[in-house]
């Protein structure tokens, strides 16, 4: 197992319906592939879907970056969510659960911040939004060549 | 010949020694505690396990890297090493025992090295010892990592093993399952508790789903909220799920953290709850004799 | 543009079993498909005698907030319109993510596959 021979960074498009569903697609494939269990997945899926929402629906659209993760002892997962649009005017405010402006049931970020192990937020009036997501793969330490 | 091109070739001169003295060095070695003390078979056996690392250590040396533990030279050897470190520390030798055995490994070699040399203490004849003594030093280094992972990996699976055998799902009666709770809830636990009872309720189509913390400390809130969880999981499969066994001194915690258990179904005991679940799937346990004698 | 979602049916099938509604959805479902078929449901309920609604979503393997919202949505615009809705078959994995998000689903009535919902139906109706 090599540590370089992982894929890179994949961007996607998100501008439509049927963006959100490729992204779901591709994030559940990565997610596989790098030893997510089933509930790992599932939640990583639903969390994407929750962003991209956002990034379409609030951001006027935008792209998704998702970068495989290897810190030598763990295997992760790194999702960021990047628009141009309006940007949030009070963060606090829109990380409460409950809080929604577009109709949703005001759980997007709230709820995905609790589906994965790192979140943030980087937005600014005006100028759009980045939100990060990062989990990692439940605590098996990484195996080496050979050791048993 | 300039220092430096005498420092560029130590290596080379290092791995060509290796490589030509490979039976004699290996010879020596077998006969350290490391080797014999794992390779109990046969002498042969020991003296090939010796072969195989100084294969490896003459790979590193005439890739130049002497210093790096991640030598892909390594590779082939670190199972092995692995494997050695693991049966040493199972013969309750501690992590630096086994370092001091590796490192006595290098007197015989740098000896054997120093021979080459028309001039044994001539500069040349240093700098190689030098590079030697340095790829053995990465050696002991790369040993102790291998033992270093062997037991993080153990207990890990350990950790793991515990968790599974800690969360028994039982079938109690046709469409009713349940899980005693035992020992401290964490995080991970009640991860492991709510996945394999959710799982259970699917393979038994179970329609009632008990959670006993009879054998459960202390309730926190965080233990509150992971039961809270996976009631509402169970729910949402259709499955409705009792919690009992709260002990008089763990429903007054409750009630004073002010947790609201009020969306939970509770009851006293697991019979209670089993009770329950019977009767509302219309089941009626009675005493066979009670009929009899009414007869 | 936009690339066609592969296995997706343009539409999703409801199928009338007598003056039950069941609903099968299986794979990715896309934002408006589900809109759609909170249309397709209502306009059924509303034409036909319709008694209950059985949604199978045991070949779902994610619902988000807004599937969510639309399932919760089916089952209040049924019940105004006097029929029950059952969700049926909600796999494990798709039941803790959706507590851990925070939707619990009050509103809904549960059952762990279509022959349980089918049952669940006929007691209370009787």
């Amino acid at each position: 197992m090599q540590r370089s021979g992982q894929a890179s960074a994949t961007s996607l498009p998100i501008g439509s319906d049927a963006d959100l569903a490729w992204v779901r697609q591709h994030v559940r494939q990565c997610a596989a592939q790098l030893g997510f269990g089933l509930v790992q997945q599932t939640k990583l899926v639903t969390a994407a879907s929750e962003l991209a929402r956002n990034t379409l629906v609030y951001g006027g659209g935008g792209r998704v970056e998702v970068t495989p993760l290897d810190n030598g002892r763990s295997r992760g997962l790194s999702m960021s969510f990047i628009d141009s649009g309006p940007g949030i005017r009070d963060l606090e405010l829109a990380m409460t659960d409950g809080y929604t402006t577009g109709g949703g049931l005001g759980l997007g970020l709230s709820g995905a911040r609790r589906l994965v192990h790192e979140f943030s937020v980087d937005t600014e009036p005006g100028r759009g939004t980045t939100v990060t997501a990062v989990a990692w793969v439940a605590q098996v330490p990484a195996s080496r060549p050979g050791v048993r | 010949m300039s220092e430096q091109d005498a420092a560029a070739s130590a290596p080379q001169v290092v791995s060509s020694f290796l490589e030509q003295r490979k039976e004699q060095i290996a010879q020596r070695w077998a006969d350290a505690a490391l080797f014999r003390s794992v390779f109990t078979i046969s002498r042969d056996e020991a003296v090939e396990a010796c072969k195989a690392v100084v294969d490896a250590l003459s790979e590193v040396a005439v890739s130049g890297q002497l210093e790096n533990v991640s030598a892909p030279g390594f590779t082939d050897v670190r199972d092995q090493l692995g494997r050695m470190a693991a049966t040493r520390t199972r013969a309750g030798s501690t992590p630096g025992q086994i370092a001091d055995e590796v490192a006595r490994l290098r007197e015989p070699v740098v000896d054997l090295l120093r021979e080459e040399f028309a001039d044994p203490a001539g500069p040349q004849a240093h700098e190689s010892a030098l590079a030697l003594t340095l790829l053995l030093g990465t050696l002991r280094l790369v040993v102790m990592e291998t033992a270093l992972d062997a037991n993080a990996e153990l207990i890990e699976r350990q950790r793991q093993q515990l968790l599974e055998v800690a969360t028994p799902v039982i079938k109690l009666w046709e469409g009713t399952v349940a899980v005693p709770l035992i020992g401290t809830l964490d995080s991970a636990r009640s991860q492991v508790v709510m996945e394999s009872l959710l799982e259970a309720i699917v393979d038994q189509r179970a329609r009632y789903a008990i959670l006993d913390i009879t054998g459960v400390p202390t309730v926190d809130s965080l233990v509150a909220q992971h039961l809270m969880k996976t009631v509402a999981a169970a729910r949402l499969m259709g499955a409705e799920c009792i919690v009992s066994g709260i002990r008089p001194a763990i429903a007054q915690t409750i009630v004073q953290l002010g947790i609201d258990l009020g969306s939970v179904l509770t009851r006293a005991s697991l019979a209670d709850a089993l009770a329950y679940a019977l009767s509302r799937q219309g089941i009626e346990v009675s005493r066979a004799d009670a009929g009899a004698s009414a007869r | 543009m936009n690339q066609p979602t592969p296995g997706l049916p343009a539409q999703i099938p409801v199928l009338a079993l007598g003056d039950v509604l069941l609903v099968s959805l299986q794979g990715e479902l896309h934002d408006g498909m589900a809109e759609q078929l909170q249309h397709d449901i209502t306009n059924r309920i509303s034409t036909s005698r319709v008694t209950g609604v059985v949604i199978d979503i045991s070949g779902v393997d994610m619902v988000d907030s807004f599937l969510g919202r639309v399932l919760a949505e089916i089952a209040s615009t049924a019940r105004l319109l006097a029929a029950r809705t059952i969700l049926a078959g909600m796999r494990p994995a798709v039941a803790i993510t959706l507590v851990e998000l925070g939707l619990t689903l009050p509103g809904l009535v549960t059952a762990l596959d279509v022959d349980r919902a089918m049952e669940l139906l006929s007691q209370r109706g009787s």
